[in-house]
């Protein structure tokens, strides 16, 4: 699917209306997402941006309308499908999981990629042929336990590993290098809830990315944080763009927004009011009246 | 990481238990092995325990206390339950009030399969014009009685599973009555109110013929049980520390961030389930078989409710943890049997105590730091 410019659609949001009871929080919006740019999804407080994220995410279903990615319907699939077709966020009021390991924070991302369930991961009966540098290392000092090593060493030989223990080492490898990536490998095998708020988000961003995902939404990554921390987050998402994937980024400091987004689309009381480069944005009056009294950096 | 200054006595008292497990962890794994298998030689030993300094922990030591490798035989089923019950609670987070469903799924699997005096297999002999003597082999009734309970367990939670908290609790107490409500009111299959008895063993129905697996000397019953639960301590460890325990937690602790990870919840919490019931089923089993007779009312709501406590005061989600809260809870009560009625009073000022000066259970649950491998030069100090 493209758009007449030729372009890439990765996310079409089609009509999408969405109301609690008496609440529009989304009221028939649309715009489309194209593959590798970053758009910047704005608006006041309670403007339904986070529900927006909701509905691409499988949380909430749309009253009417439907969301397609990747030119398959999203809208009626359950969130982990959605997760699987590449669609990856993070949330605004953090949500990992608290009393698991930074480390394995981002290994349950990287599991959605891999196939072992209850009967492989107890059986281990898959089982592949590995190249050499991949078998067990032999290493020890001490007799016995060189000798137990030579044993799995040789059995890995002859027998190949279990899927299991190659998606383990992957899932490891992989998480390790995301932490790395997003600053905090030093954390990995803190608890999650032991880290300080800002490395807390910079583990959301790692944890989403893990899954592989093609678009990777981003909801308010930056509250909280200081000016400096701000800088190392654009380059960050800059960075993450650069390396392929496209991002949705919902964000309040317009410094950041204007900074680091191709295209930005406006939200207000859950209708599209504006849609277009930051600066066109910037000048359009209904964004200068929403924005108005609102918040001071607007 | 800043420590705070902590005055409380009971901050103290807490900090003192909790150092040794920690301890523990930062041994070399070579030594923990060890430990550890010191530790199994050790249980195989204990119903023959005749060390001077160590003869006063036997049951029979006191008047009137019990065969002491039959209360370490309950023990074992009852450590067996807090493995199985801790994969529902500790991992994947859902609070079961009704695991003794499950316990009577296993016991009646066995009594119904395997006795000549139970219903179901008379009427087997009928359809089939088996001889008297038939009934299913004991060894042939595990798998069935593994079967029927993990079915029992998707069947309750397929369509239960959608609620969550309190409501799945509340469910799941019902489900345990039901059970043994509807095994009482229905003689015509199940035995009804008088129960089953003749239920078989390894060498078959109960008889005094029976060399090994008899009556009288229960320390082979034991040796049995502490198999198996070895077995099944293997068997939870490779789960937990795999892809499926990682979803068990991450659905335990925010079934709605893991789902948008790519974590199917309900099939997870359906496995939880099944593998839960599964070894609930596989104690009862083993329950039934030693007893070689069961009635519905030995499968009450107040046996769930200790079940929980089991797991709540050794530390739910600590494999660890839970084994030893279920060997005190069934221990305890037996080893204090001269103190008669106070021994009740005793023990809930215990619970009291343990739930006091260890909120999180006796041995908390602590997700061990991954070993690092090859990459832990890399990896500075904490900060
Ligand atoms: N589950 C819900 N039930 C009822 N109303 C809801 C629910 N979720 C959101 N709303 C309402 O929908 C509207 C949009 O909320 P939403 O969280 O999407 O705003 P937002 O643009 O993300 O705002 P903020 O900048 O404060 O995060 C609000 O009026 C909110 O009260
Ligand atoms: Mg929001």
């Amino acid at each position: 699917m493209s758009d007449p410019t030729g372009r890439e659609v990765l996310l079409d949001v089609d009509h999408v209306t969405l109301r609690f009871g008496g609440v529009v929080a989304l009221n028939d919006v649309s715009f489309q997402l194209y593959k590798g740019e970053i758009l910047g999804l704005i608006g006041p407080n309670g403007a339904g941006k986070t529900t927006c994220f909701n509905v691409m995410t499988g949380v909430y279903k749309p009253t009417s309308g439907a969301v397609t990615f990747d030119s398959q319907r999203i809208t009626g699939r359950k969130p982990h499908q959605i997760n699987r077709m590449g669609v990856a966020r993070t949330f605004q009021n953090i949500r990992l999981f608290p009393e698991m390991t930074a480390l394995e924070n981002v290994m349950v991302g990287t599991d959605s990629r891999h196939y072992t369930s209850v009967v492989g991961a107890l059986f281990r009966l898959y089982r592949k042929r590995v190249k050499p540098e991949e078998l067990p290392v032999v290493n020890s000092d001490n007799g016995l336990i060189r000798t137990i090593q030579q044993i799995r060493r040789t059995s890995a030989k002859i027998f190949g590993l279990s899927r299991h223990t190659l998606e383990e080492r992957a899932g490891e490898r992989k998480s390790l290098d995301l932490l790395r990536f997003v600053g905090i490998e030093q954390r990995a095998n803190d608890l999650a809830r032991n880290l300080p708020y800002g490395d807390q988000r910079r583990l959301e961003i790692a944890r989403a990315l893990a899954t592989e995902p093609k678009l990777l939404c981003l909801d308010e990554p930056a509250a909280g944080f200081n000016p400096a921390e701000k800088e190392e987050l654009m380059q960050l998402i800059k960075q993450v763009r650069d390396m392929g994937y496209t991002v949705l980024l919902i964000e309040h400091d317009m410094r950041l927004v204007m900074g680091v987004t191709d295209r930005i689309v406006v939200l207000e009381f859950g209708k599209k009011i504006a849609e277009g480069s930051p600066a066109e944005v910037r000048e359009n009056p209904k964004v200068i009246a929403a924005y108005l009294g609102e918040s001071a950096d607007a | 990481m800043t420590e705070v200054t902590r005055n409380n006595p009971l901050d103290r008292i807490r900090d003192l238990t909790g150092g040794v497990g920690s301890r523990f962890r930062a041994l070399p794994k070579w030594q923990r092995y060890a430990a550890f298998l010191a530790f199994v030689v050790f249980l195989y030993y204990l119903p023959l325990l005749g060390i001077p300094g160590l003869v006063w922990l036997r049951t029979d030591s006191i008047d009137g206390g019990n065969n002491w490798a039959g209360v370490l035989f309950t023990c074992a089923i009852y450590v067996l339950i807090a493995i199985g019950l801790n994969v529902v609670i500790g991992l994947a987070g859902l609070l079961d009030l009704g695991y003794v469903g499950f316990f009577a799924v296993g016991a009646y699997s066995v009594a119904l399969f395997g006795s000549r005096q139970s219903p179901v297999v008379a009427a087997l002999q009928n359809r089939f014009n088996l001889s008297e003597d038939w009934a299913v082999t004991w060894a042939v009734c595990i798998p069935i009685a593994l079967a029927i309970a993990m079915i029992s367990g998707v069947l309750l939670g397929w369509p239960t599973l959608r609620l969550r908290g309190d409501y799945l609790a509340i469910v799941t107490l019902g489900f345990g009555e039901i059970i043994r409500i509807v095994v009482r009111n229905s003689p015509s299959w199940s035995g009804g109110p008088s129960g089953v008895a003749a239920i078989p063993g390894p060498q078959g129905a109960p008889s005094p013929d029976n060399t090994v697996f008899g009556l009288i000397d229960v320390k082979p019953w034991y040796w049995l049980a502490l198999t198996v639960v070895l077995l099944v301590v293997f068997g939870v460890r490779r789960l937990e520390n795999s892809r499926v325990g990682r979803a068990w937690l991450a659905v335990r602790e925010d079934e709605d961030a893991a789902a948008v990870m790519g974590v199917y919840p309900f099939k997870f919490k359906l496995w939880a389930f099944a593998i839960g019931a599964a070894l609930g089923g596989l104690s009862g089993f083993l329950f039934a078989s030693r007893g070689g007779f069961i009635e519905p009312e030995q499968f009450n709501a107040q046996l769930s409710i200790l079940f929980v406590a089991m797991v709540v005061v050794g530390g739910s989600g600590n494999m660890a943890g839970v084994a030893l809260g279920a060997f005190l809870l069934a221990y305890l009560p037996e080893r204090f049997r001269d103190f008669n009625e106070w021994r009740f009073l005793v023990f809930g000022l215990a619970l009291v105590l343990v739930m006091l000066l260890r909120p999180q259970g006796l041995i908390p649950s602590r997700r061990r730091a991954r070993e690092l491998k090859d990459r832990q030069e890399e990896v500075a100090p904490g900060v």
